[in-house]
């Protein structure tokens, strides 16, 4: 039989900028319906490869392909059609500061789709509602919210277009144990309704843990394990292992 | 690279520095032609461009009120000094008019502008990049040079012609106040003597290049933040650059200008 085409596909990245290569032939790739997780010291390139895929930034060599499709080369309006199968939460959640909690969820529906306000606000609204918010909060401006309320907009904000796949890039991070817990689960429920795939970037290996299908480890540029979340604590790879020890010793360059 | 002898060292250190400069000035000119081209084809963000009018246009009209009437009153006293040194005191008002018109009400306007608003823009644009809220734009399917640049940038052309209009007849108001109040000149002869000297090339001219800085206020402050880096010190750095690379390039194009016009 053959294998299912992958959602998502990084062939042979490569991306420096003006140092040494932050991705040095980075090939990974993601089934349909899947979470997969990547995790790596600060500073192996997760944020890099994630911003990649998403097309905010562009690959020095290497491809990417979005269900076989390569997405280089697109022009401008392709490459907006491209971003609507695409849903993104920012780790410092990036919502707009001059819009309101509902604006900054109902942005994509406003300003891609055009549909009218008062449509958008009631999605809006109910977007916040699946991810545990409060009517009341729809109104307020994102200086005036916590770090996890925060979280849970730019959740509603990357699910309401009903994407294709959801990148998350450190979703936990700055997050008290308990709300990273509730976002993780948040995560989790959002990604199994939509039933859309999901790429998580991460260092929180108790949240890599818990909405992880799969997980690929990145080092130098490259994917040195990739195997089921259930595996990482006995996975024999020397990097993930010094990674889950949190051993200052080991291969692992950069966390020495 | 080959070694370069000691004494070519500082030609090729300036060099280097033509060679920036010609760079960031061809990137700063594709990206206001980008911000051009957005409007010509949909979407078109009118919310925002109505947003940047109110910022650009009617919050700037008390600094450029004021600069205006002061600079009209102290350019009044200036020529009335310097006329009577050779006993053409009368020829004031026509002179106030000329300079206000012709120079100083475009130029002071832009440059209060490049201060008040190039500035906000770097910096509002600036702190978009650094929280990635301009990324998260982009997946949002929305093109920030459509929903950020080019509303800002046609605002400010349309504006500071406006802005400059205002601030001519404040600024001959300022000359005419002084001049009847302090040196005895009759009010409605001076009226008279303005309004008939003026021709109307000195106002459309004066316009023109009011159009031309209000481009260079909203490109210089959205080019700084847009490309800005580094956190908080970035954007104080696209701040400074976007005010200081606004001003002379409003002193540039304004020479250029004034000399293509005097012909």
């Amino acid at each position: 039989m053959a294998a299912a085409t992958p959602r998502l596909e990084w062939r042979a990245v490569h991306k420096t900028f003006g140092g040494p290569p932050v991705l040095a032939g980075f090939t990974l790739s993601v089934d349909p319906g899947r979470s997969l997780v990547i995790v790596g010291a600060s500073g192996s390139g997760k944020s890099v490869a994630v911003k990649i895929a998403a097309g905010l930034i562009e690959p020095d060599a290497g491809e990417i392909l979005f269900d076989g499709r390569p997405v280089q080369g697109l022009n401008d309006r392709e490459r907006r059609r491209l971003a609507r199968r695409f849903g993104m939460l920012f780790q410092g959640s990036a919502l707009f500061d001059s819009l309101t909690v509902w604006e900054n969820v109902a942005f994509r529906l406003i300003n891609a789709d055009h549909i009218p306000r008062k449509a958008a606000k009631e999605r809006a609204l109910a977007a916040l509602e699946r991810v545990r918010m409060a009517r009341q909060f729809a109104g307020l401006y994102p200086a005036e919210l916590s770090g996890g309320m925060k979280k849970r907009v730019g959740l509603a904000r990357a699910v309401i277009g009903d994407p294709d796949i959801i990148f998350f890039d450190e979703p936990t991070s700055g997050l008290d144990p308990i709300t990273s817990r509730a976002i993780n689960t948040l995560i989790g429920e959002q990604v199994k309704g939509l039933g859309c795939t999901a790429v998580t970037i991460t260092h929180d290996l108790a949240s890599a843990r818990m909405v992880g299908d799969e997980v690929a480890m990145l080092e130098g540029g490259v994917v040195v394990w990739r195997g089921p979340a259930s595996a990482l604590d006995r996975s024999g790879n020397p990097f993930v292992d010094q990674f889950v020890r949190g051993d200052v010793e080991g291969p692992i360059k950069s966390m020495v | 690279m080959a070694a370069v002898p000691a004494a070519l060292k500082p030609v090729r250190s300036v060099g280097a520095w033509v060679l920036d400069a010609v760079r960031r000035a061809g990137a700063m000119a594709l990206f206001g032609l980008r911000g051009v081209a957005a409007w010509a084809s949909p979407p078109w963000f009118f919310d925002q461009f109505g947003r940047q009018l109110l910022s650009v246009g009617y919050f700037s009209l008390p600094v450029v009120g004021l600069t205006a009437v002061f600079t009209g009153a102290a350019l009044a006293l200036n020529i009335y000094t310097g006329g009577g040194r050779f006993n053409a005191e009368q020829i004031m008002p026509q002179i106030v008019a000329l300079g206000i018109t012709r120079e100083l009400g475009p130029v002071l306007a832009a440059l209060m502008l490049a201060g008040r608003v190039s500035a906000a823009m770097a910096a509002e644009i600036g702190a978009m990049r650094a929280t990635e809220q301009i990324d998260a734009m982009q997946t949002l399917s929305t093109d920030p040079f459509r929903y950020l640049i080019a509303p800002r940038l046609l605002a400010a052309v349309l504006t500071l012609p406006v802005l400059t209009a205002v601030a001519d007849i404040i600024g001959i108001a300022g000359g005419w106040v002084v001049a009847t109040r302090t040196l005895n000149f009759n009010a409605t002869v001076y009226v008279r003597n303005t309004w008939d000297f003026l021709e109307q090339w000195d106002v459309v001219s004066g316009l023109i290049k009011a159009g031309v800085f209000g481009f260079i206020v909203a490109l210089s402050g959205c080019y700084h933040g847009y490309n800005s880096s580094g956190g908080a010190q970035g954007v104080g750095r696209a701040t400074t650059h976007a005010v200081v690379t606004a001003a002379v390039l409003i002193f540039a194009t304004d020479y250029l200008m004034t000399s293509v016009f005097s012909r």
